[in-house]
């Protein structure tokens, strides 16, 4: 369905804090992105982070106040689109959890919700985006993050968007969707478990055979790509984003420009 | 900070055995369970079934109990109530004494292990003999269980035939698993049969029967409460369902969980003691039900918890678990189910690292064939934790100033501005091998170096 000006949606860009210090290119192929999808993008200029970090560690005081933050924010555009699936996860389901039932705050979260995707789901499902004239000879793996597989259903669409970059051949490896080991704080509080996980989960990408490592959220990528680059791996890590706005051909993840 | 936990699952990640142990056996169980769950359509709304049947027994739970307890008392059963597992223990030792019992054997029980019955054993001086060829040989080793299905999954088989050869009192050559498991069956034969009592656990008590049943894969179970006097039962009152029906449909979710087989092959209703013409089974059958914390859980938001059917699964797919094994955990259940069940067992201030440590994956709730929210509980754990002031006070500070900031967007970029290049002078051609303060991820990994300039200035140098 081609959007005319008119009914454009007005999406706010929600980037993540992780994109924001470590990673911009994602934040700039997501705007690409969704323009070429016909949208009417915006960056809310108040925007932080989501509160995950005090979310996971039971710090439900502070997630709240982070929350709340964030949601009059946000609450304001048609559609608010994140390039991460547990940042997504975290406003879609676990916002409208901290509130209770009934008050104005959880009203606000749940509309909220309901109108938060994830960057590539977004792309797939909602706006039947499909990239064109995009082009990049390699073999790539994915890497199915489990917030976005497990809370918001994301598994086929990263792909069918993918197969539509002309020369890409996803290689699937085993275990595309078992945890890679990052867990946000969990990497930090629990290292050597974290990283006998991630262990396991490099290994299968180098048997894949595949050159790149594709995924939707950052901060497992980091997690991988640091792990393969302390390994001495040639593979290398994009954010599926960068890939679908046509930017690979610039520095992955950990490369000087 | 390394707490006892963390040394418990670096001594585990350190064992290369144990890994291998892990992976077989777990690698096994994933695959057999996956190919079952494929060839039954239907498994989604079993499900739902047997997570609504265990809910509608915790809803009711005093009437299902009452009703068991009739009908297990008119069947000829002496049924038990232990509050704790200390209670549990007195009423079984007790018993045993009252019989004068000398030998006593036990059929796999995780209840069993839960209340430590093993240890009150030993204390009274009653000889235990466990009669499930892992619990077996956890007892030959010394050691405690490391998986509710497979108690002896940290042994290779390697590692079982010189348990084996240094214990057995016939062992022969010990070439095969077959010839390992007819030396066990050898040593154990004799005691099956000169055992005063047996003690089993429950898979299901069947309120409408005041039955019992229990399911293995050796005939143990049978055989250690068939022969004996006496047969004493210890179980979880969670256990109960409203009928037989019931029972059934929560066996087959149970069985293709654990062993992605159709049905165990022994499956046994236990009722009653011997009646006048029946050909064999004991004299006396005692039931002690154990509360044992379970009540509390109803009361504390833990409900769910007691669909649990104690299948392994979550075990079985957890990345966690995979790598450290059971014993790690510390606890009488490891894994996921663990990590939920142990802060309640033995306090979250001596459990409080397992919910942690946990990636919140959410496989072990997509596994669990009777869906109980595992990664909600293990939040709900941190929760507590965090109100209880259990978390260490340098990372109540670290994501005290860290909130203050992120809701003060001017600061926070303000932050952002002075820490990123500071944080790139660590960097070496775009990457960053060791930092102050990162230990934790460059320990073990790589840090790409951060954006010169964050994506939020070069927005706003852009005029966006
Ligand atoms: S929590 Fe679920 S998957 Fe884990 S042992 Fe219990 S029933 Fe099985």
């Amino acid at each position: 369905m081609p959007i005319s000006a008119k009914n454009a949606p007005r999406v706010g860009l929600f980037v993540t804090c992780l994109v924001d210090s470590m990673r911009p290119s994602i934040g700039f192929a997501a705007i690409a992105l969704l323009e070429a999808a016909g949208c009417v993008v915006e960056i809310p200029r108040a925007q932080t982070c989501c509160g995950q970090p005090a979310l996971n560690s039971g710090d439900t005081a502070g997630a709240t106040e982070v929350a709340k933050h964030t949601i009059a924010l946000l609450e304001g555009y048609d559609h608010v689109v994140i390039p991460s699936g547990s940042c997504a996860g975290t406003i879609r389901v676990h916002y409208p959890e901290l509130f209770p039932a009934g008050s104005p705050w959880h009203a606000r979260a749940v509309a909220l919700a309901a109108r938060t995707f994830e960057l590539l789901s977004y792309l797939a499902d909602i706006q039947r985006f499909q990239p064109q004239g995009v082009a990049l000879q390699a073999r790539a793996t994915y890497h199915d993050s489990c917030s976005g597989l497990r809370e918001l259903g994301i598994k086929a669409q990263p792909r069918k968007l993918l197969a539509k970059v002309e020369g890409l051949a996803i290689t699937e490896m085993d275990g595309a969707e078992t945890c890679c080991g990052f867990g946000g704080t969990f990497c930090v509080k629990y290292p050597a478990i974290s990283n006998a996980i991630t262990e396991e989960k490099t290994a299968n990408i180098k048997a894949s055979g595949a050159e790149l490592l594709l995924g939707g959220d950052l901060g497992c990528l980091m997690n991988m790509a640091g792990k393969l680059h302390r390994e001495g791996s040639p593979v290398r890590a994009f954010h599926a984003a960068e890939v679908l706005a046509g930017m690979a051909d610039g520095p992955a993840i950990g490369e000087v420009a | 900070m390394t707490t006892a936990f963390i040394e418990r699952s670096n001594r585990a990640l350190a064992d290369r055995n144990l890994k291998l142990a892990i992976d077989r056996t777990t690698g096994t169980a994933r695959t057999k369970r996956a190919a079952a769950v494929a060839a039954w359509p239907q498994f989604e709304s079993a499900r739902d079934l047997g997570r609504d049947i265990k809910d509608h027994v915790t809803a009711n739970l005093a009437h299902y109990l009452s009703e068991f307890e009739r009908n297990a008392i008119a069947s000829g059963a002496h049924v038990h109530w232990a509050r704790t597992a200390q209670e549990a223990c007195d009423i079984v030792i007790g018993i045993c004494r009252a019989e004068d019992a000398r030998s006593v054997t036990r059929a796999k029980s995780m209840l069993g292990e839960e209340i430590g019955l093993p240890h009150a054993m030993a204390d009274a001086g009653i000889e235990r003999v466990e009669t499930d060829l892992a619990e077996h040989i956890v007892q030959l080793a010394g050691d405690t269980p490391s998986h509710i299905v497979w108690p002896a999954l940290h042994k290779t088989r390697e590692q079982v035939r010189e348990l084996f050869l240094a214990h057995h009192t016939d062992p022969g050559a010990l070439a095969t698993v077959e010839a390992m498991v007819s030396s066990a069956r050898r040593q154990l034969r004799q005691k099956f049969m000169a055992a005063d009592i047996g003690i089993s656990g429950a898979n299901f008590l069947v309120a409408d029967t005041g039955s019992i049943c229990t399911v293995t894969n050796e005939g143990n179970a049978e055989l250690t409460t068939t022969p004996p006097r006496v047969h004493i039962v210890t179980a979880g009152i969670e256990k109960l369902v409203p009928s037989t029906a019931h029972a059934m449909s929560l066996l087959r979710l149970l069985v293709r969980s654990a062993t992605g087989a159709e049905l165990t092959q022994y499956t046994t209703f236990h009722c009653g003691p011997k009646r006048v013409g029946d050909a064999d089974g004991p004299e006396a059958f005692h039931i002690v039900l154990v509360d044992n914390g379970r009540t509390k859980m109803l009361t504390e938001g833990l409900a769910e918890m007691l669909r649990c059917l104690r299948c392994g699964a979550c075990l079985n797919h957890c990345v966690v678990y995979r790598q450290i094994g059971g014993h790690a955990y510390g606890g009488t259940y490891p894994g996921p189910m663990g990590a939920v069940l142990t802060p309640v067992l033995d306090g979250l201030p001596i459990a409080q690292d397992l919910p942690k440590a946990c990636t919140l994956n959410g496989l072990c709730e997509e596994v669990c064939p009777v869906k109980i929210p595992l990664p909600a509980m293990l939040r709900g754990w941190r929760e507590r934790a965090w109100r209880d002031g259990l978390e260490p006070q340098t990372i109540r500070n670290g994501l005290g100033l860290w909130r203050f900031m992120v809701v003060r967007p001017g600061l926070y970029r303000l932050a952002t501005r002075i820490a990123l290049p500071a944080i790139r002078l660590f960097a070496r051609r775009g990457w960053i091998r060791s930092m102050p303060l990162a230990g934790g991820w460059t320990r073990h990994r790589d840090l790409p170096a951060p954006a010169a300039r964050s994506f939020m200035d070069q927005i706003r140098s852009q005029g966006r």
